[in-house]
């Protein structure tokens, strides 16, 4: 449900041409591998979203996130030309270092054709020129991002099968239940590989989290921006959770779900899910206030667990607002037991759409 | 002392330093419209490119395989590449450059082509939506959130005003739709005009171009800011020179009118300077003191000249335009930019001038020996002295072979060298010339004693008459050469005119429009009263992006064609093409030799013959019309020459092939005589010479100034000569008659020098400079009426200044006359 709906936001808009046949993400539909790996283009809106800490030879932590994001528009399906631009790719990569307190990020966007940019169907492999993103016949992910101010060059091996989330794969993001999205994860998975930055290649390991998901459904009109989190945790457990905020303040709707290390899944109920802002940062770029720290608590058959969700360090904001896309805080965050990370989106302005 | 002088002689004063003004106010002004014209074209051409580091543009309007584009994308150095689809337009009758973006790509290339949304719902990729520059938001008079019609490459779409473009520069009409959306509407599938490229940070620029250029097909060339700006240069290079090069002949003359005013005022101080000398001022004192009056005389000339300059560019400006009047700007309107280094250039060589003028006769007044000065104010020159004929004949012998020197860097430098070393022999031989030409009037008295008097003056006063004749030969000689040269050139454009114009009627339709299909050109072809038409098109071909391009004409090959020499047979495998002769120039092709061009596939072509052609100073290239059609499937045509069936009456079928046009045409198709597409080309070669015409009768002006002043002054310089006549008995009217006949005979002297000379020059233009500026050439018409003017004028003004001059020094008392001393 989340992240994409700011960035389409700008982009969807006026869509006043011909009504397009997106289909709509309906329950008791099983997810199918590899084939839900791979893209499904006729649906408005997807992303491979991979999160996840890593470790250098020296011992110091990063985070880092790349995500790629496919979304169809409602052209003209007459038109025949081959920038007729019915599928558009955006990337975007981030990599949080503690030591200098910054966030390196980067993004690219592209229509799709010309061998420059697609996002393939069948398995995973979506790519921006040189920026890619794919799954091997192995099963293991890859990607390589040679960004602006650094390189990454990861693989991303499962040590779990798929994390369906929501019932069997079917997760409502609101009162509404066309409000849904067709979503799994794939969290604890074992990373190695290399990071470039300043002429200086290291090598590091790690663990990281993917979440695939795919949607025609809007956000709710009232809703302003949502939290969300994704939670490795060391005990082989995945935790989910995230919050929709409404315009008029409070929670619109809220959800997530808990796979224990021997495969079994709570699912939460909007009530089960309660995120409390803790401390706030105010990012001196864009003047946005976020409750950078947060207390999170579910309910589970045995009671209410909390989890004190702390940032690797606060100036995580992404601002991307020079490639036309919004401003969001996407962070690395520890917890006691388990380290993930935190989304935050909708401070600066509330997503209009 | 030197305000005395002026106080004196302020005419003389004022009319040289107006001299020096007119040549700095013509140079100052023909550069500063020049660099504004040219900044004016680069901004034109920036707009439109948004900035980026490099293009890959189409050779053809055809424009290019978009596979080209992933391929250029993805070349090593290459960060990022936006594809565009380029379309000239026109939306509510104002014309403008539609542009088919993909918004992703421009935003990382060229971002000041990228649109912003404004009111209403709106989005990147709305396929119906159109971003106006605020220039072309005023040009179709609408507002955001209005909807235009936008016709392109013949076809009409209405699309939404969306928003403006902020980062396009004001006064550039621009439009920006999607690049699919431009492909779809326009009938542009497959196709693309340009790649706008970004490099990668820390790329060697010029090893991309090195490997891109080899790797990209002909069909496809590179362009970036730099050869922009040279094709703009070199547009107008040629002209540009050419303007300057009479703005420098105005000031050259200015230097000649300070020189005979200096060379008058210093002659009458001979003696109060040989005083001077005797009372102990050194001999450079004298120098340095005329050297001064130069000097003022210069800096009020050179003040004045440069407001002068600043104004009169403005007015032509507005006027005229950047090119005044030369068409090689179209569609530019240029603000003035002041140019402080011009400005400084041209002050510089103003004062150089009028320095130069007053030296020169202070030094040889300095040299004279005080004692002998002081008694005699007279000539300097001994006349039975033979008279130097070895420099004069050296420097025009330079000239000669300085004429026959090739061009540099495709400017006529050694042809100018050449006309100015040509006209300083010609102006230095000038004692030997007036000798030998009073000499027939010398053999025998006509016992009419004005007369004989008037010619013993002039032979016994050479150095004087030297003087004077000096300004009036080369004034003469330039105006003839340049009235000699434009004769011919409008004489040969006249000719050819006749020749390329046989047909009965003319046909054409607007370009952007898509042209008339095949079945339009049967359809027009059995209109009525035709016999039948040849249909052609012209499309500029871009062979060197540093060059305007070259234009390509679709047409039959027949008799109309004015071919120089014959058409020979080419090499087995290549096609037939007909070069202009300054494509053949510029091109360095001539008849066998093969070349290649972005048409076809794997096509090569060689040379069958060169024809004439005044019209495409970039060279043009004729090509069969079927074989075209066959190497490019390219069927539409633009123009078409109508032969009509004997008896036919040209009204009618004018009316008949306008409604026989396609309705989608209608309104945009253009019948025309073969009169009035003569009188149209004319009237623009004599708006393209106007400048010219404004520059020569300056120069003229100015050479008459100089014999006025000249004859003026030294007629007042003769008073005690005058004095002395009256005593032994001439009346007034015969010493008037006696300056008049002087004047005459000096002015007609002057004036067949002079035309000698102009036309000896008129061959270095004709010759060298054309054909090495403009790369055509011509034969040598020369105006007999207006030369023949001249040489009346200028005797009938130096026997008339001659006269009113005398008349005045007449009037003073003949005791007094003879006792007069300065």
């Amino acid at each position: 449900m989340r992240r994409l709906w700011t960035l389409l936001a700008l982009l969807l808009l006026a869509a006043a041409a011909p009504v397009a046949d997106f289909p709509v993400v309906r329950p008791g539909v099983p997810l199918a591998f590899p084939a839900d790996h791979g893209a499904h283009p006729a649906y408005r809106t997807e992303w491979w979203y991979a999160t996840g800490w890593l470790r250098t030879a020296d011992g110091r932590n990063l985070g880092f996130q790349v995500t790629f994001f496919r979304s169809r528009l409602p052209v003209d399906p007459r038109n025949p030309s081959a920038f007729n631009p019915s599928q558009i790719v955006f990337a975007h990569a981030g990599l949080s270092d503690p030591a200098t307190g910054r966030l390196l990020h980067d993004q690219r966007s592209a229509r799709a054709g010309f061998g420059l940019a697609q996002a393939a169907t069948g398995d995973a492999a979506v790519a921006i020129r040189d920026w890619t993103f794919r799954r091997t016949s192995a099963g293991r992910f890859e990607t390589r991002i040679p960004a602006k101010d650094f390189t990454l060059a990861l693989s991303l091996t499962p040590t779990q099968p798929p994390f369906a989330q929501g019932e069997a794969g079917y997760s409502r993001k609101g009162p509404n239940p066309a409000d849904a999205s067709r979503y799994y994860s794939v969290p604890h998975l074992k990373v190695a590989g290399t990071v470039l930055r300043g002429g200086r290649t290291v090598r590091v390991t790690g663990e990281a989290w993917l979440d695939r998901e795919w949607s025609s459904s809007y956000l709710d009109p009232r809703a302003a921006g949502w939290d969300w989190t994704g939670l490795n945790l060391d005990d082989g457990s995945a935790l989910m959770a995230f919050r929709i905020r409404a315009k008029s303040g409070g929670t619109l709707w809220a959800g997530g779900s808990l796979r224990r290390p021997d495969g079994r899944i709570v699912r939460f109920a909007p009530g089960d899910v309660a995120l409390t802002p803790l401390r706030r940062w105010r990012s001196p770029g864009t003047g946005a206030v976020y409750p950078v720290e947060q207390l999170l608590a579910v309910r589970l058959p045995e009671g209410i667990r909390r989890y004190r969700l702390t940032p690797l360090f606060d100036a995580q904001e992404l601002d991307a607002r020079s490639g036309g896309l919004p401003v969001y805080w996407e962070g690395a965050v520890r917890t006691q037991g388990g380290r993930g990370y935190l989304e935050l989106t909708g401070y600066v302005a509330p997503l209009a759409i | 002392m030197i305000l005395g002088e002026w106080r004196a002689h302020p005419a003389r004063v004022i009319t040289a330093a107006l001299a020096i003004a007119v040549g700095v106010a013509l140079g100052f002004a023909v550069h500063l419209i020049n660099g504004s014209a040219l900044d004016a074209f680069g901004q034109a051409v920036r707009a439109v490119n948004g900035a980026a580091d490099l293009q890959v543009r189409a050779a053809t309007p055809a424009g290019m395989d978009e596979a080209l584009y992933p391929e250029v994308a993805l070349h090593p150095g290459v960060a990022d590449a936006s594809p565009v689809v380029q379309l000239k337009a026109t939306a509510a009758g104002a014309d403008l450059t539609l542009l088919g973006l993909d918004i992703l790509r421009a935003g990382q290339v060229t971002p000041a082509l990228v649109g912003q949304p404004m009111g209403g719902p709106g989005s990147a990729f709305d396929l119906g939506a159109l971003f106006l520059s605020r220039a072309a938001l005023d040009a179709v008079h609408q507002r955001v959130g209005a909807t235009v019609a936008v016709t392109a490459a013949g076809r009409t779409f209405p699309l939404r005003i969306a928003g403006v473009l902020p980062g396009v520069e004001a006064g550039r009409r621009i439009g920006v739709i999607d690049i699919a959306a431009a492909q779809w509407r326009f009938g542009r599938i497959g196709r693309i005009d340009r790649i706008d490229l970004k490099l990668a940070e820390g790329a060697d620029a010029a090893a991309v171009r090195r490997t891109l250029a080899t790797a990209l097909p002909p069909a496809a060339t590179l362009a970036d800011a730099d050869s922009d700006a040279q094709q703009g240069a070199a547009l107008s290079r040629a002209y540009r020179v050419n303007l300057d090069m009479l703005a420098l002949v105005a000031l050259l003359t200015g230097g000649f009118l300070v020189y005979s005013a200096q060379s008058l005022s210093v002659t009458r101080r001979l003696r109060s300077f040989a005083l001077l000398r005797t009372l102990g001022l050194p001999r450079a004192g004298i120098v340095v003191q005329v050297a001064i009056e130069g000097l003022v005389v210069g800096l009020v000339g050179t003040a004045l000249g440069l407001a002068i300059g600043y104004a009169l560019a403005s007015v032509a400006l507005t006027r005229f335009g950047g090119d005044l009047g030369a068409g090689y700007f179209g569609g530019v309107a240029p603000a003035l930019a002041f140019a402080p280094g011009a400005a400084l250039l041209f002050a510089g060589l103003g004062l150089a001038a009028a320095l130069a003028g007053s030296i020169i006769p202070a030094r040889a007044a300095a040299r004279a020996a005080p004692a002998v000065a002081l008694r005699n104010a007279g000539d300097v020159v001994d006349p039975r002295t033979p008279v130097a004929w070895r420099v004069p004949l050296a420097l025009v012998g330079a000239g000669v072979v300085a004429a026959l020197l090739p061009a540099i860097g495709g400017l006529p430098l050694f042809g100018y060298a050449a006309m100015a070393l040509v006209l300083a022999g010609g102006v230095a031989a000038m004692p030997w010339a007036a000798r030998l030409l009073l000499a027939p009037f010398d053999a025998h008295a006509t016992g009419r004693p004005a007369f004989d008097l008037a010619i013993r003056h002039l032979r016994g006063a050479p150095g004087q008459a030297a003087v004077a004749l000096g300004g009036i030969v080369a004034s003469t000689a330039l105006m003839i050469a340049m009235a000699v040269m434009v004769t011919s050139f409008r004489g040969a454009v006249d000719d050819w005119l006749g020749d390329i114009l046989s047909a009965d009627l003319y046909l054409r339709v607007d370009g952007s429009t898509g042209g008339f299909d095949p079945a339009a050109q049967t359809r027009l072809s059995a209109v009525p009263g035709v016999a039948r038409i040849a249909f052609t098109r012209q499309v500029p071909l871009t062979l060197d992006p540093g060059q305007p391009a070259t234009i390509l004409i679709a047409r039959p090959i027949d008799a109309t064609l004015p071919l120089i020499g014959p058409t020979s047979a080419v090499p087995a495998g290549t096609v037939p093409v007909w070069l202009s002769e300054p494509a053949s120039r510029l091109m360095h092709k001539s008849r066998g030799d093969t070349l290649a061009l972005p048409i076809g596939r794997n096509t090569r072509f060689a040379v069958a013959g060169i024809w004439r052609d005044y019209a495409r100073q970039q060279g043009a290239i004729a090509i069969d019309t079927a074989t075209y059609s066959r190497l490019t499937g390219d069927t539409p045509r633009d123009e078409g020459a109508v032969t009509l069936k004997p008896g036919a009456d040209p009204a009618r079928v004018r009316r008949a092939l306008m409604t026989a046009a396609p309705p989608a045409l209608s309104g945009q198709v253009e019948v025309a005589s073969p009169a009035t597409l003569r009188a149209f080309a004319l009237t623009l070669f004599d708006r393209s010479f106007a400048i010219t015409y404004v520059l020569e009768a300056v120069a003229v002006l100015v050479g008459l100034a100089g014999v006025a002043t000249t004859v003026s002054a030294q007629t007042i310089a003769r008073i005690r000569e005058f004095g002395m006549l009256r005593h032994i008995g001439a009346g007034r009217r015969q010493i008037v008659t006696m300056l008049g006949a002087e004047g005459a005979l000096l002015g007609g002297v002057g004036g067949v020098a002079g035309i000698a000379l102009g036309l000896g020059l008129s061959q270095i233009l004709i010759h060298v400079v054309n054909p090495q500026s403009f790369n055509w050439t011509m034969t040598t018409r020369v105006p007999v009426p207006l030369i023949a003017g001249v040489a009346a004028s200028l005797i009938v003004a130096a026997a008339a200044t001659a006269m009113l001059a005398g008349r005045r020094a007449v009037a003073v008392d003949a005791v007094r006359a003879v006792r007069e001393d300065w």
